[in-house]
């Protein structure tokens, strides 16, 4: 025995309530972050010693207005409040959240808590917000008609948690906590009794102006029919053009940075397997998905800041009507937006869906978004077979054929998307009942704290998944080594390149030749690296962007049109690469999902590379 | 003022059925009742309280702030001290009178 255990403390608030900011504010970046077992539900605990030296581990469950528990996430908060989550601990006491400048619902969330008779704490956060409107709470009077403690917190100033961890101190925890609780679900008449009960409270305890005015005005701009939708394409058109410029020269660092590195390290290796391993396989590799660090972290740091301020509510809003169309809610809007740098973060943003089944179906979309890993395989191929000339008066050619295949994806997505619900699931839609909170200030060290845990899960995956699956794509493509005196690129030897004279006659019905099947071998561990794999398989030694350049009129020379389309069109729909798969398949704790998604995308690709080439092939002959 | 909940509010009953998602902007009364339609897509019981959790009791004052851009479709809809958002089929549960 190690003495017993720190006691748990389980944070729960409304959505919007500042408690992530509050858990944020006590635990720093003693942070964990993991997903529940069996469920796509993210798993936040800290830890932290209150003021008197008691040790404390913090759960930050997920926002919900009841114990009901409909989305996987409030279920999560359910089942832990009421000690019913196999592998999770029954929490030793429970800290409710609440927005004091929005009491009335949770208020209610808190008489439902205290049903289920653990040690309780109430935090009104954002107290600083309601001093500054001319507000005022009657702290004794709320605590004693609540009949729990009540405190007031700041999370985002330094010290705005001293009551609270005073508070925390005083509560009775109790050894064994017992497993019964006194909670069962509502009823309607209970809701409404309840929030009689809240309104008669919060008359007698709180005077609040209400901060609607300001919220209330932005509002009839950033929702106006004609300029909050111009404003939502111009936030857009800024996201895109800071994930796909500003990180540029990050990237090329990082870039630089790794190919050094590579460099130096295969110049003190001796040549051989070891080097091969180390330079070709981890360098060369694990750098690829290392130089999206800069872009990722770019995406996030606007997503954090435009979700802190409340705007991603009103994104939703605005876009509900067109994602209603093939099924989905507005809420999907912002993963699929993320999914044009990659499909990874887009995935993993999923999570703002509440309703399982829309969430499975945005992730299974995702990756038909143009991610940035594909950019230069249109660039190669449009280069190399599209005619630089302009057309429709003024239009680049070239630049009409990109905007067409950045196109078919979203189209693409959104058929998907509707023939998953509306066809498969055959699903009414559900409904659409969303808050949407007042604007407030991000807090600098909130977007901060959160930019670095999401940086750190990312290179901590490039560090285990991704390294794992680089090594195993240089190992097939390495062995077994060419014989002596053999001609012709290592990987003709290799077990990639048997595969892909293995794999050829299936795939020679679209137009593909066999260096194109060994290309996309590789290209499965990330899109890009099928430019590096043609070069090689034609025999060129060139690196980085000569690559291109030189590659480009061998293309042109050897492919048919036909088949150069096909290949965009491929592209354009598969082959997802591992990493995809990989967070596919961490994120809905299943493997029949990226198995499907893997079968879905080869079929599509398969299917529309084969129209493309046949097609093609008429019309030209 | 935080408004409070009025028995009277409760027990009135409107003229005409009127549903909060037929409103248009600028539209501002109160809920007299939440009522299943047949569009429902989930069990009433589920429904109702959903929109019950959300603030939409009786009594409550609601106002129309904005509409969405196509189709005039969602709403976004003041309820007391609150903001929700919600597809015009979804509020054609609310039951409301102007005042």
């Amino acid at each position: 025995m190690n003495g017993p255990a720190a006691p748990e403390i389980a944070l729960v608030g409304c959505p919007n309530s500042g408690k992530t900011s509050l858990f944020n504010a006590l635990t720093g970046s003693r942070q964990k972050v993991a997903n529940y077992a069996g469920v796509t539900v993210e798993r936040k605990e800290g830890a932290f010693v209150t003021p008197a030296g008691r040790p404390i581990k913090i759960l930050d469950l997920p926002g919900t207005y009841s114990l009901r528990g409909r989305s996987p996430d409030e279920i999560v908060t359910r089942d832990v409040v009421l000690g019913r989550l196999e592998g999770e601990e029954i929490p030793d006491a429970v800290v409710c959240v609440a927005d004091a400048t929005n009491l009335r619902l949770v208020l209610r969330l808190v008489l439902e808590l205290k049903a289920v008779g653990r040690p309780m704490v109430l935090a009104l956060n954002m107290m600083d917000i309601v001093a500054r409107q001319g507000g005022r709470i009657d702290i004794e009077r709320l605590s004693k008609e609540l009949g729990v403690p009540v405190v007031e917190t700041v999370a985002v100033k330094k010290g705005g948690t001293a009551a609270l961890l005073a508070a925390i101190d005083e509560l009775p925890l109790l050894e064994d906590p017992p497993t019964e609780h006194g909670w069962r679900e509502p009823s309607a008449a209970e809701i409404r009794a309840a929030h009689a009960e809240a309104a008669r409270i919060l008359h007698d305890c709180a005077f609040h102006p209400g901060n609607e005015q300001f919220t209330r005005k932005l509002d009839r701009v950033l929702l106006h029919p004609v300029f909050g939708v111009v404003i939502l394409l111009a936030v857009l058109f800024l996201m895109f053009q800071a994930v796909f410029t500003w990180a540029t020269p990050a990237m090329d660092l990082i870039k630089a940075g790794i190919e050094a590195a590579g460099v130096a390290v295969g110049e003190v290796l001796p040549d051989g397997l070891l080097r091969s391993l180390i330079v070709d396989g981890v360098f060369a590799g694990v750098g690829a998905v290392l130089v999206f660090l800069p872009q990722i972290v770019i995406l996030f740091f606007f997503i954090i800041l435009l979700e802190d301020f409340g705007y991603m509510a009103r994104a939703a809003f605005l876009m509900d009507r067109l994602m209603a169309g093939t099924g989905l809610h507005g809420r999907a809007f912002i993963p699929l937006l993320s999914s044009f740098a990659c499909a990874i973060p887009g995935i993993m943003a999923a999570r703002v869906i509440e309703n399982r089944r829309d969430r499975i179906a945005t992730i299974l979309v995702a990756p038909l978004m143009t991610c940035s890993a594909r950019l230069p395989v249109y660039t190669l191929i449009v280069a190399a077979f599209v005619p630089d000339r302009t057309v429709f008066g003024g239009f680049g050619l070239q630049g009409l054929v990109m905007f067409g295949l950045f196109a078919a994806g979203i189209l693409s997505a959104l058929a998907v998307a509707f023939v998953v619900k509306k066809i498969v699931w055959r699903e009414a839609p559900e409904p659409f009942i969303m808050e949407l909170p007042d604007y407030k200030m991000p807090a600098p060290a909130n977007v901060g704290l959160g930019l670095w845990i999401r940086a750190g899960a990312f290179l901590r995956r490039a560090g285990t998944v991704i390294l794992a699956l680089m090594i195993l794509i240089w190992f097939l493509s390495t062995f077994p080594a060419p014989p002596d005196g053999a001609t012709g690129p290592a990987i003709d030897w290799s077990i990639a390149g048997r595969i892909g004279h293995f794999l050829a006659p299936l795939f020679e019905p679209i137009g593909f030749n066999w260096q194109i099947v060994v290309a996309l071998i590789p290209g499965m561990a990330a899109r890009e690296v099928a430019v590096g794999v043609l070069a090689t398989v034609y025999a060129l030694s060139a690196t980085g962007d000569e690559v291109g350049q030189a590659l480009q009129p061998i293309l042109t020379a050897e492919w048919s049109l036909p088949t150069a389309l096909s290949f965009l069109v491929w592209y354009v729909f598969a082959p997802q690469c591992l990493s995809t798969l990989a967070v596919v398949r961490r994120e809905t704790e299943s493997r029949l999902w990226p198995a499907i998604m893997f079968a879905y995308m080869f079929a599509l690709a398969y299917a529309a590379s084969f129209a493309t080439y046949r097609i093609a092939g008429a019309l030209l002959t | 003022m935080i408004p409070t909940p009025d028995k009277a509010f409760a027990d009135a009953t409107p003229a005409v059925t009127a549903t909060l998602g037929r409103r248009a902007r600028g539209w501002s009364g109160w809920v007299t009742g939440l009522a299943p339609t047949d569009r429902l897509t989930i069990p009433w019981a589920e429904m109702e309280r959903r929109l019950l959790e959300m603030g939409f009791v009786e009594g409550a004052r609601v106002e129309l702030l904005q509409e969405g851009p196509f189709g005039r479709d969602p709403i976004a809809v003041r309820v007391d001290d609150l903001t929700v958002a919600l597809r015009r089929r979804d509020a054609d549960v609310v039951l409301v009178a102007e005042g």
